[in-house]
């Protein structure tokens, strides 16, 4: 997995309720046999595109300084909705580095642990503060969202600090992979199935 | 203290604390579709990771393979790399497919029920959101992300942190023309889309005890639109009466052993829950969803909804979801017209889910301009549905009568309905685009989608006799 320690950047202010992994990227591409290096272009493709393909300069992400912009800020419930980790991957390959939200959909927030893009959830609040400072510069404001001491730092200064449980700060930042991990408790698996097909057989088919 | 039936199964199953408020779960059960079964076994594959547990792996095709009658996998081309991958990867594992045209496929949701695959007491996991829709069997069940199935394939554990408890609690009978979806459309309308997030949830109360097995699928299936991940009811004489003697199930003496442990399951008088929410099952009338997110959602003799008027902090998201609609607030919806109609997906696509549609259906006629399609769950339900004739009574009212698989409800198989066009739908999902680029879905129950048919527009089932 990609390791996190921080990232310096241009904070798009998408402030929007609900995005879901839907509007993230369209079933389609994940069946389409792009692979998962290949959906950036498609991250979004909704509200970015028109009917007609071309780009839509209402968007957000389609005005500056905001096109590069490698952290996204968004209101509640930033990806709910299907479990696709093709959402992860196209943020990711759209150059997202980090999401502040209030909070995030339960399987997209374990998702993002798994493809070192870091999940930030703070009050709404503190969030529109920091769209309104990046509104207020537009150009010259940059967030930073620091992992190792859990901070965001605004664009005029202010640190406010972030939770995060240390198993999964630990695992970011080293770029740990899950599956080596676990595999350190083989013998603790294997010990659990041996006494589970005596206890419950009929699951063991 | 007491335990809940979450709670009960949760820490049966922990192998070991990591520390942090972590564990390590042990999953009895990986179901795989087409969509992400077959990259997910490769992947493991490729790292090194085989399938630890290759006799606790189902699949089956269902996500991108066409509906149409007479269908095979080159139906939708895009989909037959994917199902070639899943037949390659599982047959070298000896994992156990339900392959398309074989006798059990379906939707994976369907199918694990069906096939007994699904048991009481037990953790079950798939690489779909409503993989929540088999707690209604009893099962801690839950939607994951593709770099967890590759963790399971690998190990038949997931990294998992316990969630808080909620427990919904429906009081009463169903009143006339109400489902199990219009409980569940009702109680996200109370709740919103995030208030289980952070959750598992128990339904309890008089007025789920009565419901059947299938009508416990379709409750559970939509709780992820809440924002949890697993949703749970309570095993009792119905989900064995239901379960036993399917493919899957144990028999004989290991049956009684097994119903005698799934006894112990219930949640105890004395458990404690962190959120407690009760309704009064005289309040849940038939629902109709009007906007872009599931929480959009309405009795359907209700007017649509004044952003004006609504909390304020919706407001934006309601007046986005009015225009990409094409509703005027204020208006009543019964009546809007409709262009598509969708009977089907995980959630309504039982044997009781047809017959409530047929039933509406029977005798009368599609109204000319309406596209209305049906699709069966799996190869069993269809067989079982021909067998008592709905297949007929859908067709001579103008219906479609279609092969087994999500279809319109994700449109990823390609089927989609045109942009523009207004579908009443018994999915699950309202979302911008779901339905195909453009589409605009309504979430009704079955004899309500059904309704639509008829009418021509959305329709109160309760009118029609
Ligand atoms: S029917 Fe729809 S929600 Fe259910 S598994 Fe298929 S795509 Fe997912």
């Amino acid at each position: 997995m990609d390791k996190f320690t921080k990232v310096t950047g241009v904070a798009v202010p998408m402030m929007r309720q609900n995005v879901d992994t839907d509007l993230i990227i369209r079933i389609e591409r994940l069946v389409d046999n792009v692979g998962r290096e290949g959906l950036g272009p498609f991250c979004f493709e909704q509200i970015r595109f028109k009917p007609d393909g071309s780009e839509d300069p209402d968007c957000i992400f389609n005005q500056e300084p905001y096109r590069e912009a490698p952290i996204i800020l968004a209101a509640d419930n930033f990806g709910c909705g299907s479990s696709r980790e093709g959402a992860v991957w196209a943020l990711k390959g759209f150059g997202i580095k980090t999401v502040i939200a209030p909070y995030f959909g339960d399987i997209f927030n374990n998702n993002c642990f798994q493809n070192g893009i870091l999940p930030v959830a703070l009050p709404i609040e503190e969030i529109q503060l920091l769209a309104d400072e990046m509104k207020a510069s537009p150009g010259n404001a940059r967030v930073t969202v620091d992992l190792e001491n859990c901070v965001v730092v605004s664009p005029t200064g202010r640190t406010i600090p972030f939770q995060i449980d240390a198993r999964r700060q630990h695992a970011m930042l080293n770029g740990l992979d899950d599956i080596a991990q676990t595999m350190s408790h083989k013998g603790e698996i294997e010990a659990w199935q041996s006494t589970d097909k005596t206890a419950r057989p009929w699951v063991w088919l | 203290m007491g335990k809940t039936l979450f709670d009960k199964i949760w820490d049966s199953h922990v192998i070991t604390d990591l520390g942090n408020g972590f564990v390590l779960l042990h999953i009895d059960r990986l179901l795989l579709h087409d969509m992400s079964g077959g990259k997910a076994l490769k992947e493991a594959i490729e790292k090194g990771y085989p399938p630890s547990q290759p006799r606790l792996i189902y699949g089956t095709p269902d996500h991108t393979m066409s509906t149409k009658p007479g269908r095979t996998e080159k139906s939708f081309p895009p989909g037959e790399p994917l199902i070639l991958s899943m037949r390659e990867t599982t047959s070298a594992y000896g994992i156990k497919l339900f392959d398309l045209g074989q006798d059990g496929q379906g939707i994976v949701h369907v199918m694990g029920p069906e096939q007994g695959l699904t048991l009481p007491g037990t953790t079950l996991v798939c690489g779909d959101s409503h993989t929540s829709t088999h707690g209604g069997m009893g099962t801690l069940a839950f939607g994951i992300g593709s770099s967890e199935l590759v963790h399971v394939i690998a190990t038949q554990t997931m990294v998992q942190r316990k969630p808080k408890r909620l427990r919904a609690s429906f009081e009463g009978k169903l009143m006339p023309g109400v489902t199990a979806k219009d409980m569940i459309l009702h109680l996200i309308g109370e709740l919103g889309t995030a208030a289980g997030t952070g959750y598992s949830v128990e339904y309890a109360g008089s007025g789920v005890r009565a419901l059947p097995v299938e009508a416990r699928l379709t409750l559970c299936n939509l709780t992820i639109e809440m924002g949890a991940r697993t949703g749970m009811v309570a095993p009792d004489d119905t989900t064995y009466e239901y379960l036993n003697g399917r493919d899957y199930a144990p028999k004989g003496a290991m049956w009684d052993r097994a119903v005698a442990h799934w006894r112990t399951l219930p949640t105890d008088a004395d458990a404690e829950f962190d959120r407690e929410h009760t309704i009064d099952m005289k309040n849940v009338a038939p629902q109709i969803t009007w906007g872009t997110s599931p929480e959009h959602v309405i009795a359907v003799d209700r007017a649509i909804p004044d952003p004006s008027t609504g909390p304020e902090e919706k407001r934006g998201a309601w007046e986005a979801a009015l225009k990409y609609q094409g509703l005027e607030p204020g208006k009543p919806i019964e009546g809007t017209p409709v262009d598509w109609v969708f009977i089907g997906s995980c959630t309504n696509s039982r044997i009781s889910d047809l017959r409530a549609a047929a039933a509406i259906v029977k005798g009368r006629h599609k109204a000319d301009h309406v596209t209305a399609w049906v699709v069966p769950g799996s190869v069993r339900i269809k067989a079982e549905a021909e067998a008592e004739g709905l297949d007929r009574v859908f067709l001579e009212a103008g219906f479609e009568w279609r092969e087994p698989g999500c279809s319109m409800c994700l449109a990823s198989n390609g089927e989609r309905v045109p942009p523009g066009k207004r579908s009443v739908s018994t999915s699950n999902r309202n979302f911008v685009g779901r339905q195909g680029p453009g589409a605009r879905t309504h979430l009704a129950s079955p004899a309500m989608a059904a309704a639509a048919a008829i009418k021509g527009a959305i329709a109160d089932v309760r009118k029609i006799g």
